[in-house]
């Protein structure tokens, strides 16, 4: 039970730290998982990569986190309180501001929150990079995936399936 | 002007609404998500005009939360209130959750596999590439402008180098970053 609260703290916390998006709190993620809750760095980037295999928001790889945790009780916690807060807090607000109007501090809000978000996304691709990346094969394997991906438009899934084939042999 | 939005959209269902956003959350995959819903809910389905689309969009990007999620939120509240809010959310989180607990459950059965394990090597080296094409995209402009540029240097420094907690990274750069793009600043671009 002190284990769901605990969760649900943590992830109620980054659904309303997560700005520009829900790949900006990755990193904060993993370390606070592995402090709160011990789960490693290597098992956090393992969970995160199967979960890309699902359609949807990328985030929702926190239910994984979850499910890590605390079975199916840690995911559904999870689920609520990463997607709840951040929800109503932009319902009101959303309301809110069609009611005002645009104004020029919103415009301004937006343009300083996109390098922010750029950043902590580029802290996210180190992290995950960091535990991904160990060696010339998974290198290669990330650069063939990376240059299809901007290349062309082959589904991403059927490239992780590819590369998961890929380094079964190679490995 | 209200009322005559208000009669255009009095026609849909919730039950349409859920069942675009949940038909939108089962076929997006490795993001897109944003691209998808302006093509359904836009184009073909003319529920609301390209503009009131961009408006909704700048809002969600606003506002902390995934993007898509929020943007879902808008578009529901804007059809059909609160109750058109929960069921766009619902669509397009629901597929995937279902995936992910389904992929989680097998993951907790066979993790410790080794050849589970050679497999998951692969995974992983797609996942960042995923993730790293994404955050491009999405920074190509960011990282091309100097002010911008140096705000996400920072940031990254502060977050991956300093490793300081992510309240603190942004209580030190967004004050910094409202003030280098404060209304007053926007010709200095």
């Amino acid at each position: 039970m002190i284990t769901l609260i605990q969760l649900a703290g943590v992830f109620s916390m980054l659904s309303l730290l997560a700005v520009g998006g829900g790949s900006a709190v990755l990193p904060e993620m993993q370390s606070l998982l592995e402090q709160y809750f011990q789960i490693s760095q290597s098992e956090f980037v393992k969970a995160y990569g199967i979960g890309q295999l699902a359609p949807g928001p990328n985030m929702l790889v926190v239910l994984i986190m979850g499910q890590l945790v605390a079975g199916l009780a840690g995911a559904l916690v999870v689920a609520v309180a990463f997607f709840l807060p951040s929800s109503l807090l932009c319902l009101f607000a959303g309301r809110l501001w069609l009611r005002i109007g645009e104004c020029p501090w919103r415009l301004a809000v937006q343009s300083a929150l996109e390098p922010i978000s750029i950043g902590l996304m580029c802290s996210g691709v180190y992290t995950i990079a960091n535990e991904a990346l160990t060696g010339w094969r998974s290198a290669l394997i990330a650069l063939i995936v990376g240059v299809l991906l901007l290349r062309s438009k082959i589904n991403p899934v059927l490239l992780i399936f590819a590369a998961a084939a890929a380094s079964y042999f190679l490995f | 002007m209200n009322d005559r939005r208000l009669e255009a959209t009095a026609t849909i269902s919730l039950r349409q609404i859920f069942a675009q956003f949940l038909f939108v959350g089962a076929i997006s995959f490795g993001g897109g998500i944003v691209a998808y819903l302006r093509e359904l809910l836009v184009t073909r389905r003319q529920w609301v005009s390209s503009d009131e689309f961009m408006v909704l969009l700048s809002i969600s990007q606003t506002m902390p939360g995934l993007n898509a999620v929020n943007l879902s939120i808008l578009m529901g509240d804007r059809l059909r209130g609160g109750r058109g809010a929960l069921v766009a959310a619902l669509g397009i989180l629901l597929p995937g959750a279902c995936v992910v607990l389904g992929i989680g459950t097998l993951y907790g059965i066979h993790g410790d596999h080794p050849s589970a394990d050679r497999l998951l090597a692969g995974v992983m080296a797609a996942a960042i590439a995923l993730l790293a094409t994404v955050t491009w995209k999405l920074g190509r402009r960011a990282l091309c402008a100097t002010k911008s540029l140096a705000l996400v240097l920072l940031t990254f420094v502060c977050m991956s180098l300093l490793k300081w907690p992510l309240y603190l990274v942004l209580a030190t750069v967004l004050p910094l970053a409202l003030f280098l793009y404060r209304p007053s600043a926007k010709n200095a671009e």
